[in-house]
């Protein structure tokens, strides 16, 4: 039974739950509703809808526990409950950037309304109760003055306390946030709006302005703007100055473009060269193949960018980190997280170190589709890696077998330059493409996919070289020089053709006149 | 400019109420009829001693609001244990048993917390059910206010501006609600939400005042954030007059 549990939860959490196929079924019938939670709610909220199902313990942000009735996303008042279609888009859509998926195509509308009429039943506090939304208006019409507004506002407001001053997370308060419930909670990267909990528009973020976030630390600014202080239109500014701190969610590609630069490379990660190369996302999710497994990553991505100029590729790779460890005013957040995060996997360590990031590609080209095993390479299929920490700030370049297996080159061929700023970490990497040694670092060669990976970890957050976020392969394509022929080619083809043509015309004059 | 006026007049009442916490809380002597009357007129004076040494209360890293920190000359603490000459302040206390039917007699007088100097003023207060309690900023700075009580609704409201003032109504009884404020972690304060007028905050002199009482025996709790409850029972006589002591020890 409650292996069972355990499975179903970590198949949702996979978001690998297929539909289930249950009968015709009334409108929110509450026995129904049990039925449906049971079997795909419970492994992570617990049978009496106390948040404490038998997944909890690899959870950050843990499971709700329903039974204080307290909501984060939600169109009422802050302390209010949620309306039924506040609860019912929580199920459908799920809770972006935390471990509960959406519903919506998994269950059928009928078992959503049910189960979210039993989820009610766990409280009191519903009972007689009809919340009604708040009325929030209509977004301004979007200008590039209302954004300097937005911004002055956010820093007016003091968002930046948490959030930082680039919205990364970063704020002089992040470290010491708690839950409702006395778990550290992160505050929002708003630079990734993909993962906010409850959804990325301009609207959504306002109403989360408005309603606050209960249970969390985020308050509701509607006292701010019912006290005058600012006005729904400077807090609607704000909204659209959140929304603008996110691209759109970056579509995965597999191939990372490393284009020729006819020009030097890139000097370092603050060259302002980089922006002219489109970065590759990356996303990264929690290692949780070999134990010690790690439930709730810092790094969810990266931003990969790649030029060579036919002599050396340089690698930039940025990503969010709101400290650079290890940082004394982080401890009692890597505490908190060790508190929370030991009971899945053993004992986190609760000494900071670095914030890491290994990139890897074989040490052997690969033959045919058989790559290296992606957590660091096998004995029979080694990989080629560049493991940087941040303390000290250092690259060691060699030989990995495994996670956590790593023998390093005695000579180091890879150079490399750390730029740690607002929450962000850029660091490039520069190396031949053709080394010396090819048994300890093979080449990159032109015109070629290399498969290549990558870990990242934030030594902040009790993560270290097991405990930290993997991505799987991709592979990093370096462009080839455009050859003459390309030019060359249609040239020829067309003076080909017009001399074929000519030569059909003559013979036919000829024809004619010699009939 | 109105915002500094209400800070200075904050001050100063904060300034009164620190040796007065009693006053503040003077369930019994500020308490005049409303709706209901009186049950009586009887008072319970008590006192919280404290033997051993008190722990020093932590210090706060409050590099973050420089202008709270320097009202500390610095080294500001968390005002945890507050014990003056053998007195414990800060220890709410309520009578739990012994009480007549009500209804009850609503205090007059709203209670007030107030954020200053990135500290709450008062850290420990009582509420009863039904009563408005006045929640101010006197700090030019960002703060918000979250309730995280079980058995009522909690809220989380930011109050950016000095001046700004929320009112909230708890409905249900609710020993203790904590209050927290998450941009500066070290802020925490404790409202006792209880159901008739019969409760009082020990001030720094540990002494307390419970009035408005007919004679007879009561039941009374004490509750500290650190040393937990505490449970006596005390008689009003015929003169109108109970008096007890609560006696805490260091741990």
């Amino acid at each position: 039974m409650s292996r069972r549990r355990v499975g179903v939860a970590l198949l949702a959490l996979a978001w690998s739950v297929s539909l289930a196929v249950l009968g015709p079924l009334q409108a929110q019938d509450l026995t129904r509703g049990k039925a449906v939670y049971d079997r795909w709610c419970a492994g992570c909220h617990g049978e009496t809808g106390a948040g404490d199902g038998e997944a909890m313990t690899y959870m950050l942000p843990r499971p709700r526990d329903f039974r204080r009735a307290v909501y984060q996303v939600r169109t009422t008042a802050t302390g209010g409950l949620p309306t039924d279609a506040d609860l019912m888009r929580v199920v459908d859509e799920g809770m972006p950037g935390t471990t509960m998926p959406g519903w919506r195509t998994r269950l059928s509308e009928a078992e959503r309304r049910d189960v979210v009429a039993h989820i009610k039943s766990f409280s009191r506090f519903f009972e007689g109760e009809n919340p009604t939304p708040l009325a929030f208006g209509k977004a301004p019409r979007l200008t590039a003055e209302g954004l300097v507004e937005g911004e002055r506002w956010y820093r007016e407001l003091e968002c930046f306390k948490c959030h930082g001053d680039a919205g990364r997370g970063d704020g002089p308060s992040a470290p010491t946030l708690t839950d409702d419930w006395n778990q550290p909670i992160r505050a929002a990267d708003l630079t990734r709006g993909w993962n906010f909990n409850g959804g990325a528009s301009v609207e959504q973020i306002y109403r989360r302005l408005r309603t606050g976030l209960d249970g969390t630390p985020m308050p509701s600014f509607s006292d701010a703007v019912e006290g005058e202080i600012l006005t729904e239109e400077q807090l609607w500014r704000v909204a659209q100055w959140v929304h603008s701190l996110s691209p759109e969610r970056p579509p995965v590609r597999e191939v990372i473009r490393a284009p020729r630069l006819d020009g030097a490379l890139p000097s370092g990660p603050e060259d302002s060269a980089w922006a002219a190369i489109p970065p590759a996302w990356v996303p990264l999710v929690g290692q949780i193949v070999i134990k010690p497994r790690w439930f709730a990553p810092r790094v969810d991505g990266l931003w990969v960018r790649a030029a060579h100029d036919g002599q050396t590729l340089a690698v930039l790779v940025a990503w969010s980190d709101p400290s650079r460890s290890p940082d004394a005013t982080w401890q009692e957040w890597i505490d908190g997280v060790a508190g929370a995060m030991t009971d899945a996997d053993g004992p986190v360590p609760t000494t900071q170190g670095p914030d890491r990031l290994h990139v890897q590609v074989p040490l052997r080209p690969p033959e045919g589709l058989e790559r290296p095993y992606f957590l660091g390479g096998d004995p029979r299929r080694p990989t080629y890696q560049w493991q940087w920490t941040s303390a000290p700030d250092a690259v060691r370049e060699g030989r990995g077998t495994g996670l956590g297996a790593f023998t390093a080159s005695a000579t180091t061929t890879v150079q490399h330059a750390a730029v740690f700023a607002d929450g962000e970490w850029r660091v490039q990497f520069a190396r031949a493409l053709a080394p010396a040694d090819t048994a300890a670092a093979p080449a990159f060669p032109v015109g070629e996919a290399v498969p290549m990976a990558f870990y990242a970890a934030d030594g902040s957050d009790g993560e270290d070289e097991r405990r930290g976020a993997v991505s799987a392969w991709y592979a990093i394509y370096l462009d080839v020089p455009t050859p003459p022929r390309v030019y060359v080619a249609p040239v020829l083809a067309v003076l080909v053709t017009a001399g074929l043509g000519g030569l059909v015309v003559v013979r036919a004059q000829r024809r004619a006149r010699s009939t | 400019m109105r915002a500094a006026w209400l800070a200075i007049g904050t001050m100063v009442a904060v300034g009164c109420g620190g040796g007065g916490e009693q006053a503040a809380s003077g369930g019994g002597e500020t308490a005049t009829q409303t709706a209901v009357a009186p049950l009586g007129t009887g008072t319970i004076s008590g006192i919280v001693m404290f033997t051993g040494t008190p722990p020093a209360n932590p210090p706060i890293d409050m590099r973050e609001e420089p202008h709270c920190a320097a009202m500390y000359g610095g080294n500001p603490t968390d005002p945890v244990v507050m014990v003056k000459d053998g007195h414990l302040a800060n220890v709410f206390v309520r009578v739990t048993g012994g009480l007549p039917a009500g209804p009850y007699p609503k205090p007059a007088k709203d209670p007030e917390i107030d954020q200053q100097g990135c500290l709450y003023h008062p850290r420990v207060l009582g509420v009863m059910t039904g009563q408005a309690l006045q929640i101010h900023n006197s700090d030019s700075l960002l703060h918000n206010i979250k309730a995280v009580p079980t058995t009522n609704r909690g809220f989380n409201v930011s109050q950016p501006r000095a001046g700004m003032t929320r009112e909230h109504v708890f409905t249900a009884p609710e020993i203790m609600v904590p209050f927290e404020c998450n941009v500066h972690g070290w802020m925490k304060a404790y409202v006792g939400v209880v159901d008739h007028p019969y409760f009082a905050v020990s001030g720094e002199n540990g002494a307390f005042t419970i009035g408005g009482l007919p004679p007879g025996t009561y039941r009374l709790e004490a509750w500290h954030e650190k040393y937990g409850t505490k449970t006596v029972e005390v008689t009003i006589g015929a003169d109108g007059q109970g008096s007890v002591t609560f006696t805490y020890a260091a741990s």
